[in-house]
């Protein structure tokens, strides 16, 4: 948005202005992301920066609560790091036990998510679907639905048919909150989809599954797959449903950090939350790349 | 066109009616399109609808005061079968007499045997409270009482006469009631059975509802002050630099919300980075430090940082296609800069500040986590009390009464999001 040359003073004044207050609006959104990372290398128990940290002074910087993170709930931390420190690790880290839990339950949750998911948008997105209306509402409301409330409803359904405190429940609970994310990238996906293609295939032979596979598949595939990893975050920043429905045996990662913040916040939950920023990073990405792949697949060119 | 003229008309090459023939070819199309969506609704509706129809059954039915069962045997045992009996027989607001009471002393007992005079008593004390005690220490003597069974009962405690008492049995002794949808609007039943208010320190739901509603509706006019210049900036920047400055709003989106809670709480505590940064710049004392998390001040800025994408997103998908020529033309017709914007800008926009607000207030009205982390007492929503209800008090039927109300609330604001923007349109990223 470039200024034009005929501007007057008053204009020229208010347009750097409003630069800079979307500088500062930016930097209200991503500072508290960012900061975070710098301060889980604080050598000290703090949540601020030391002084030591502030003049770059290596002393001021330590690995020690990724240290914390990894010992955490071991037999024995303080033991010689060899072969049998790391089985420990392995076996007894209380993180890594969470982490293992997370990824196991989101993979599972967003399988169950996508297949059923892509499946229904394929059908929503044919103008002779019935009541297309009424059922993408029914399909979206785990969305719009306050958490609280699905946790509430789960916690009664699933004492009553003794789903408590198992991993299906858990696994189906997420499946469901991350479904509308699912059916909303993959319809908009289908919206450019040219269904002449699907006639072309028809009429050179191919049986439906064929076609599916070899023509509508390729094609919406960046958007199942972003719709994928929606819901696979859905689930993994899940804490909620966890809370109510999960027992010891089934703790995620964000359900254990819900205790350290809760309990007592050490710099440890710091050094977890910069991982998941750069998980978060990572994923972002990967859904950036993805749409425009899927842009360029549908005939958009960025001006 | 009539149905004799197709049945004489055009025919299909088997000799069936054309028109036949294409009804049966779309009903074929129709179901095929149904079937294909037909696993998720069924999953759907197990996974989510029944477990909320059966939150909505438990806010109507409560019957702790009609049926045992033992958690290990899973026996089902009906209780309190006397004094029901009696209360059938005897309209409300008769004095309980020496039957009544004898009944009583006999359901007791019972209790007694069962064990369960804490399960009945808790669920006296949802509506009078004090009155647990009373259940139980009348329990541990009830073998032991004589007729007259009115006196014996008193004896152990006077609060057996309270109307309000046998008021709140009467209720309870069929199991479905309306009470905890009373109480979730600060009502109660008087002990002649009408309606009236609570007293005025126990008012805490309608106060608490009021508080959830104002403070998403502030969340959301902050999320639009913030999200309006930014969106216009993006949708006005040449493609390349928007979509790298789109990351700003995207990161913090695809970031787990404990993350950014946590952030917050780092850098509002008051030891935290934004007091020693105001206690460097001398802006306040060391002595000085501001409080901003723990309290409502702190549910506000975290809620706001977090519900912020919901509002530029929409925002920005309605100004990209904005064309710039209409405040082009104002201007050259002899518009302020301020009259082309008010006049010609904004109004082409409300499409996205429609849908963005609605958004931002739905999210922002059922909101559990973050006020849960952050908001100290002050700063606590409809949603904590739920949630206190499930895992502090137990009263579950209060609970599922409450999250009806915020539920039906949800639901209304869905339907006019639908009826407005349509559910369709919604855009993630």
């Amino acid at each position: 948005m470039a200024l034009p040359k005929h501007a007057s003073t008053l204009e020229r004044i208010w347009h750097y202005v409003y630069l800079v207050i979307c500088g500062l609006i930016f930097l209200f959104l991503i500072a508290p992301i960012l900061i975070v990372i710098p301060l889980s290398f604080n050598s000290q128990p703090y949540f601020t920066f030391t002084k030591e940290m502030l003049s770059f002074d290596p002393a001021g910087y330590s690995l020690r609560w990724y240290d914390t993170l990894l010992t955490f709930g071991m037999n024995a931390p303080n033991a010689v790091r060899d072969g049998n420190w790391w089985r420990d690790v392995w076996n007894n880290s209380t993180w890594l036990q969470v982490a293992g839990n997370s990824l196991w339950i989101g993979l599972f949750s967003t399988i169950l998510a996508t297949v059923l998911g892509t499946l229904a948008a394929l059908g929503l997105s044919r103008p002779e679907m019935p009541y297309r209306r009424a059922i993408m509402a029914i399909l979206i409301s785990p969305m719009i639905v306050p958490i609280i409330i699905v946790a509430t409803g789960m916690f009664f359904f699933y004492s009553s048919i003794g789903l408590a405190n198992s991993f299906i429940g858990v696994i189906m609970a997420h499946a469901t909150l991350g479904i509308p994310f699912v059916i909303i990238t993959v319809t908009a996906t289908l919206i450019g989809f040219d269904h002449s293609l699907t006639r072309a295939a028809a009429s050179l032979g191919a049986n439906p599954t064929t076609t599916f596979f070899k023509v509508i598949m390729p094609l919406i595939l960046p958007g199942v797959i972003s719709g994928a990893l929606f819901a696979f975050v859905t689930s993994f920043d899940e804490v909620v449903v966890v809370l109510f429905v999960a027992d010891f045996d089934q703790q995620t990662i964000p359900r254990q950090m819900w205790n350290g913040i809760r309990e007592q916040i050490s710099p440890a939950i710091l050094s977890v939350a910069t991982l998941l920023v750069v998980v978060s990073i990572c994923l972002l990405t990967v859904v950036e790349l993805l749409r425009r792949r899927s842009e360029k697949l549908r005939g958009i060119t960025q001006s | 066109m009539s149905d004799t003229s197709t049945d004489t008309g055009l025919r299909t090459v088997d000799g069936q009616p054309l028109k036949k023939a294409l009804s049966a070819a779309q009903a074929k199309a129709r179901r095929r399109a149904f079937l294909l969506v037909l696993p998720l609704l069924a999953f759907v509706i197990v996974t989510f609808i029944v477990p909320i129809g059966q939150m909505l059954h438990r806010s109507v039915y409560n019957a702790d005061f009609t049926i045992h069962k033992d958690f290990g045997t899973r026996e089902i045992t009906p209780i309190m079968t006397n004094l029901s009996a009696w209360f059938d027989a005897n309209l409300a607001g008769t004095d309980p007499d020496e039957a009544a009471f004898a009944a009583l002393a006999a359901d007791l007992v019972v209790l007694r045997e069962l064990r369960a005079p804490g399960q009945v008593g808790t669920r006296i004390n949802y509506e009078v409270s004090g009155t647990r005690s009373l259940f139980t220490k009348s329990a541990r003597r009830a073998e032991r009482l004589e007729p007259p069974y009115k006196e014996a009962l008193l004896d152990i405690d006077e609060d057996w006469a309270d109307p309000a008492l046998w008021q709140a049995m009467r209720g309870a002794s069929s199991p479905y009631t309306a009470n905890f949808y009373l109480a979730a609007v600060d009502l109660a039943r008087d002990a002649d059975g009408s309606i009236t208010q609570v007293n005025d320190n126990r008012k805490v739901y309608v106060k608490l509802f009021w508080r959830t509603l104002l403070l998403a509706a502030l969340i959301t006019v902050l999320c639009f002050i913030l999200a309006f210049p930014v969106a216009h900036l993006l949708a006005t920047l040449p493609l390349r630099y928007s979509n790298l400055l789109m990351i700003f709003v995207l990161l913090p989106f695809w970031t787990s919300l404990l993350v950014r809670t946590t952030s917050w709480i780092v850098l509002l505590q008051s030891q935290g980075v934004v007091n020693d940064i105001l206690v460097t710049l001398g802006i306040v004392g060391d002595d000085g430090r501001m409080q901003m998390i723990y309290n409502q001040t702190g549910t506000i800025i975290a809620m706001t940082h977090i519900l912020l994408p919901f509002m530029v997103l929409p925002l920005y998908s309605v100004m990209r296609p904005i064309d710039p020529s209409y405040v082009r033309a104002a201007r050259s017709l002899g518009a302020s800069s301020w009259t082309a914007f008010f006049r010609i800008y904004l109004p082409q926009t409300a499409p996205g500040i429609g849908a963005g607000a609605l958004l931002v207030f739905i999210l922002a009205v059922g909101y559990y986590i973050t006020p849960a982390l952050v908001g100290g007492s002050s700063g606590q929503l409809i949603s904590n009390l739920i949630a206190f209800h499930m895992q502090g008090s137990l009263n579950w039927s209060l609970a599922a009464a409450l999250a009806s109300l915020l539920l039906a609330g949800v639901l209304i604001l869905y339907w006019l999001y639908d009826r407005l923007v349509g559910i369709d349109n919604l855009k993630l990223g």
